[in-house]
């Protein structure tokens, strides 16, 4: 299978401190990949660097959109790599609190649409078309997350588990390759976190799309990725399927602890 | 909430103790140097103790209320939804009222005298701009507290052009317009990387240099002194009296923020309005989301001092005569004033807040000595109880067939 996200030998300095040290990473077409890792090994760091928020200090970040060429992304700001294919969301929900949950999904598609000034006032056929497109897109994507019934809702009035699931729709809505999910499943309880993964499942396979995660909660990321990459100190200490994260000592030692195993 | 309860009635006798207290040197006291004597005002100490009694009852009841208010709007959905909001979203009440609103409109120069209309030519132009800053604040959330200088901009150009080579309103217009479009983009670009008080601070000290540069560049803008004699908008070159033209000014402000409104109206639940929206909710969530920061700001900008630009023409076109004093910091603050008390984002809020804020200091006069002192309650005032401004930014909604 070809790779779609590569990393290599990415660095991420912070002044004196280095965040992420010589950490390479990829991800296959239809995968979903793990990061775990203690709290502060440079895991959001390393999603800030993927998706542009940060510019990474030296290395590479290689994608290979389908059907186009693998071309790096380094140094490229946030709106364009998310044009190229990439959406992520945030470990602190960031939604736009006061626009209704369907307004949100439609920002989603904003990088999508072309209608601009011109069109917004003087509402061409086409800007018109484009509008009703993009109204029902972004419904359809909301059907497909099951938050329909919240259409014209602030998003801020949402339940917490229900604006989880909004992020998650907003990026879907970008028309991404990869996903980028940073602890989908912060907060959520028990019977969520079930929900959350056939949803995640769901767009693994219905969608296609490769999914790269963190996450903290053990049994989702063991039911759910196909490998884990474990983080330590901006360090990757050790990969692999999830029988085998579980049994290495360095990861016992480090993050998951003796009785996990 | 009881409001005579016992210890209500000792909570607002001490306030009343206390403002007593404090305001004795000033109210009571009176030193009479000529005759060396002091006069001991006791009355007036009554007045500001059972003032101040009465008020603290008042104040803490309608707190109190509110607050009763925004619990039941947490819990259920069944909101109180203010009056204002009501007679916005029901038809049977907002179809009568505009066309009320639209026959007075239309019929206000001939009932009333040319310097209630001189007045209400003002105030449309406050409304229009205000709407125009609404893009800025409003909607993209970018602090800029230098708006003025864009509305000098478009006086400035017209008043310029008409000096020095006798071109016309109608002419101006546009280039007014068209320079500050120009100049809203030089400002955004230097600010792109600014959020929040930096960037106030930053659109306050292009404000001020605007201003500076008028007053100080004699050559080119006459300085303090001013350009006087700036033609009128002209009519299909027919002559008109002053009193036909102040009417025909009138007529031409109306079409103007009529114009405005329904630019501004389509702007905000479009691609482009719904971006300027997600960028002041959370700016780092909306580049994120494939949205352009540097385009959607400049943009914001720009548009937004568009109006002040086409505003500053007819300003300049109205008062025939111009000078950098009308261009302070002052004309700004209470801009923004209008946009933040009428509710960000609103349309509907803003242009009430335009009339409000420029009406109420105008038919105030009469007070003269305490108007500023009613303006300044009336804005505390209304931050405290309805922080959402008069009317409050309302969503576009979607139906959709199951």
């Amino acid at each position: 299978m070809n790779k779609v996200l590569e990393v290599k030998n990415l660095r991420m300095n912070f002044g004196g401190l280095s965040a992420i040290d010589t950490f390479n990473l990829d991800v296959s077409d239809g995968e979903i990949v793990a990061v775990i890792g203690p709290n502060g090994a440079g895991k959001t760091t390393l999603f800030n660097c993927i998706t542009g928020l940060y510019t990474a200090s030296s290395g590479d970040i290689l994608i290979s959109p389908p059907d186009k060429k693998t071309k790096s992304i380094i140094g490229f700001k946030p709106n364009i790599i998310t044009e190229s294919g990439l959406a992520r969301t945030f470990q602190n929900i960031r939604l736009f609190s006061n626009m209704t949950v369907l307004e949100n999904v439609m920002i989603g598609r904003h990088c999508r649409l072309n209608s601009g000034i011109i069109g917004a006032i003087f509402r061409p056929k086409t800007t018109v078309n484009e509008e009703e497109q993009v109204v029902q897109d972004s419904y359809d994507i909301l059907e497909k997350i099951g938050l329909e019934k919240y259409v014209n809702e602030f998003a801020k009035n949402l339940p917490y588990g229900a604006q989880r699931r909004l992020e998650i729709a907003r990026a879907l809505a970008t028309d991404p390759f990869l996903l980028l999910l940073d602890e989908p499943a912060a907060g959520m309880n028990m019977q969520e976190t079930k929900e959350l993964d056939d949803l995640i499942l769901k767009i693994r396979d219905e969608e296609k799309i490769s999914i790269l995660l963190i996450e903290h909660d053990m049994s989702l990321v063991m039911s759910l990725s196909d490998r884990i990459i474990v983080m330590d100190y901006g360090k990757n200490i050790a990969q692999g399927n999830p029988a085998e994260i579980k049994r290495n000592t360095d990861v016992i030692k480090a993050y998951l602890g003796e009785t996990f195993a | 909430m009881k409001l005579f309860t016992i210890s209500e009635i000792k909570k607002s006798f001490f306030i009343a103790l206390w403002f007593m207290f404090l305001t004795f040197p000033i109210m009571v006291i009176r030193v009479n140097t000529v005759e060396n004597e002091i006069k001991w005002r006791w009355e007036n100490m009554l007045f500001i103790g059972l003032g101040s009694f009465f008020l603290s009852i008042i104040w803490r009841y309608t707190i109190e209320k509110k607050e009763a208010g925004e619990k039941k709007s947490e819990t259920g959905k069944s909101a109180e939804i203010s009056f204002f909001q009501q007679v916005v979203e029901t038809p049977r009440f907002y179809v009568p009222a505009t066309i009320v609103t639209g026959i007075f409109a239309l019929v206000f120069p001939f009932i009333f005298s040319i310097y209630q209309t001189n007045i209400m030519i003002t105030t449309l132009i406050y409304v229009m701009i205000a709407l125009g800053l609404n893009i800025v604040v409003g909607l993209a959330g970018l602090l800029d507290l230098g708006y003025v200088a864009f509305y000098a901009v478009g006086a400035y150009s017209y008043a310029l052009l008409n000096h020095h080579y006798g071109i016309g309103f109608w002419t101006a217009l546009p280039i007014g317009a068209a320079t500050a479009f120009t100049f809203g983009i030089l400002l955004g670009f230097p600010v792109l990387r600014l959020r929040g008080d930096y960037l106030a601070i930053v659109t306050l000290g292009f404000g001020e240099i605007i201003r500076l540069v008028l007053e100080n560049w004699n050559e080119f803008s006459f300085g303090p002194s001013g350009i006087d004699k700036i033609s009128r908008p002209g009519l299909f070159g027919i002559e008109l009296s002053l009193h036909g033209n102040i009417i025909y000014t009138y007529y031409l402000m109306i079409g103007l923020t009529l114009f405005t409104i329904f630019v501004v109206n389509r702007l905000k639940d479009s691609r482009i309005g719904r971006a300027w929206i997600a960028l002041r909710e959370d700016e780092t969530a909306c580049q994120a989301m494939g949205i352009d920061n540097t385009k959607t700001k400049l943009t914001a900008f720009a548009l937004g001092a568009t109006w002040a630009g086409i505003g500053g023409v007819v300003f300049a076109a109205k008062t025939t005569f111009i000078n950098p004093a009308s261009f302070t910091i002052w004309e700004s603050i209470i801009i923004l004033c209008i946009v933040v008390l009428g509710g960000m984002g609103s349309i509907l809020g803003v242009i009430l807040g335009a009339f409000i804020l420029i009406l109420l200091p105008e038919y105030l006069r009469a007070f003269s000595e305490f108007r500023m002192l009613i303006f300044g309650a009336a804005l505390v005032i209304m931050m405290v109880f309805r922080p959402g401004g008069v009317i409050s930014e309302v969503r576009k909604t979607y139906k959709f067939k199951k």
